[in-house]
């Protein structure tokens, strides 16, 4: 992009001013205008209504009855969290992250180290990998629903699933999970692959002298070196799949009970109107989400800053 | 030793069809469903029996709405591109370039921000959106996109912005280049491969998004394929729309799966600058 570039390449006078030379006021000046837009845009559709809801959250905020929005304290976040519901799906959410996740996790090691080790078709791999990658999310979701409908699904044909898993609370949570893992192991599986390309061959090969097993390799060369990689793909996939909506929604729509905090989310914002009460669920989502933030960085040393 | 190595071989062959399999199974269902024959629809097998176009005549007749929904897609993820590109250019540049106070300010917050679920922030938009006209309308939707596609838009770039080698620009101008031919001819070709890179995956980012669009838009105005698809309902009550809606998925799917096996070198390095090297 051609912005204000050459300008920073023309050298200032260098008089003191106050401490700061001109050209390093001007400089200050040039960055601040050219981060004022991306930041502005940040505060504004993220940042600010962030705020709102969390004072959507604590007032009576129900569409259906404009005119009685008086402040109620904390008492959405009550109802909110002395309900079965909330836990229901908090727990339906936790389920499906930490499954996903772990599934993730495993494939996409095995994929990374297919990817590497690949003697012929490397380029297919990758291209091939890269498919579930580029399909949309509802587009997975219905893949993987049409496959597994009572009346379409050639899974249901074929493994002669009775009943068909779409009719069950534990086939639902699986198909959305299957959606979510096929959707989303690739991106795991690359940032592996970009992880195992930094570990030196001949670390293996001193091993394998030693005598070291595949499986001793793989625990004390390959797990801690690509250990950085491994829990930033982690940190994101986590966060990302304790958001989960779109797999959900496609899949069942809440229904046989896979609602997740997310639909509960959106159920109360649109289906019920009920701004507060769903604002109330947005923030404790928010919470959630820094909470596992916290964690990762914190104690499992996951830090996106510094590789 | 030669029998170890070629049993390697053949397990690694295996494990390549494998992944080959699972990556590529699921499409090849939805794309074989999409050819179905409403009658056979529901004869759950993988592959049809009597294929048709019917399906896709049906999406892009007109009733669905999945035309509108079609250009609503490409208009507002071409526009979220372009705007995340120049400001995301932007502030890498600054960034990496220049030194201010608040970068490290506007890296975390860039980081808090990509941390940010879109559930959180959706309803206060909705609320907001429709008090002062956003709701149902294409800015609606491209500035929550731009938002969320900020923090990866100037993390990709600023990796690549710092790879650059910014001297040459100041040795093009001692041989007596001015100040935009050099910008121009020589960091221009360099910061392109990185500002590609970051447009393609911005543009997937805003393609793949449902939630948004599911709760900030209502009509044909600005309702986006994958919403409409969700939507698809048979002509009657009785007929199944499992045909259409996989034309439709093999529809939206298509021109992003051309664009990612094209771009794959830059996606993968794309998607390892973001999150590894950040």
């Amino acid at each position: 992009m051609a912005v204000a570039a050459p300008t920073t390449g023309t050298v200032a006078p260098t008089s003191a001013h106050g401490g700061l030379t001109d050209r390093a006021r001007a400089e200050r000046k040039l960055a601040w205008i050219l981060c004022a837009p991306a930041v502005i845009v940040m505060l504004l559709v993220a940042g600010f209504p962030i705020l709102y809801a969390f004072y959507l959250s604590l007032r009576r905020a129900d569409l259906r009855f404009p005119d009685a929005g008086e402040f109620v304290g904390l008492s959405n976040y009550v109802t909110v969290l002395s309900s079965s519901t909330w836990w229901r799906d908090f727990g339906n959410t936790m389920f499906i992250t930490v499954i996903s996740v772990t599934l993730e996790l495993a494939l996409g090691m095995l994929i990374a180290q297919a990817m590497y080790r690949a003697i012929f078709a490397r380029t297919a791999i990758r291209a091939s990998v890269l498919v579930p990658y580029g399909a949309v999310t509802v587009v997975a979701a219905f893949a993987w629903r049409l496959a597994f409908d009572p009346t379409t699904g050639f899974v249901v044909a074929w493994l002669n699933l009775a009943p068909p898993p779409l009719t069950t609370h534990w086939g639902s949570m699986f198909v959305i999970i299957f959606a979510e893992v096929w959707k989303t192991t690739p991106f795991i599986a690359l940032l592996l692959l970009g992880g195992l390309a930094l570990v030196p061959e001949d670390l293996y090969k001193a091993a394998k002298v030693d005598g070291a097993t595949a499986w001793q390799r793989f625990m004390s060369i390959t797990l801690p070196l690509i250990r950085p990689a491994l829990m930033v793909a982690v940190l994101f996939r986590t966060l990302d799949a304790f958001r989960i909506y779109d797999a959900v929604f496609i899949v069942t729509r809440g229904a046989n009970n896979t609602e997740t905090v997310s639909i509960l989310g959106y159920l109360q914002l649109v289906n019920r109107l009920n701004l507060g009460l769903g604002s109330a669920v947005a923030i404790l989502i928010f919470l959630c989400v820094m909470i596992i933030a916290f964690i990762f960085f914190r104690f499992l040393g996951a830090s996106p800053e510094r590789r | 030793m030669t029998e170890s190595s070629r049993n390697q071989k053949i397990l690694w062959a295996i494990g390549t069809l494998v992944v080959l399999l699972y990556a590529l199974t699921p499409v090849a269902w939805i794309i074989s469903l999409s050819f179905k024959d409403p009658t056979t629809i529901g004869d759950q097998k993988f592959l049809p029996t009597k294929t048709t176009w019917d399906n896709y005549s049906a999406v892009f007749q007109g009733g669905l709405g999945f035309n509108h929904a079609l250009i609503n897609s490409i208009g507002i993820a071409m526009i979220t591109t372009l705007l995340a590109l120049t400001f995301a250019s932007m502030a890498a540049y600054a960034i990496t370039r220049l030194d201010f106070p608040g970068k490290t300010l506007i890296l975390a917050g860039a980081l808090a921000v990509s941390m940010f679920p879109a559930i959180s922030i959706v309803g206060g938009l909705f609320n907001v959106w429709r008090v002062v006209g956003l709701y149902d309308t294409w800015p609606g939707l491209i500035l929550p996109y731009l938002s969320f596609s900020l923090p990866l838009a100037i993390y990709i770039l600023s990796a690549f912005f710092r790879e650059i080698p910014w001297d040459l620009e100041k040795a093009a101008q001692m041989d007596g280049a001015t100040g935009s031919q050099a910008f121009r001819r020589v960091i221009l070709p360099l910061a392109m491969p990185g500002v590609f890179t970051a447009g393609i995956l911005v543009f997937i980012s805003a393609w793949n998004d449902f939630l948004f669009a599911n709760v900030l838009t209502a009509t044909d105005t600005a309702r986006t394929a994958p919403v409409a698809l969700s939507y698809f309902r048979g002509a009657s009550q009785f007929t199944d729309p499992s045909g259409a809606i996989a034309a439709g998925a093999v529809v939206v799917t298509i021109p992003i799966l051309i664009m990612v096996l094209i771009f794959q070198r830059r996606i993968v390095s794309g998607l390892t600058a973001g999150a590894v090297k950040g």
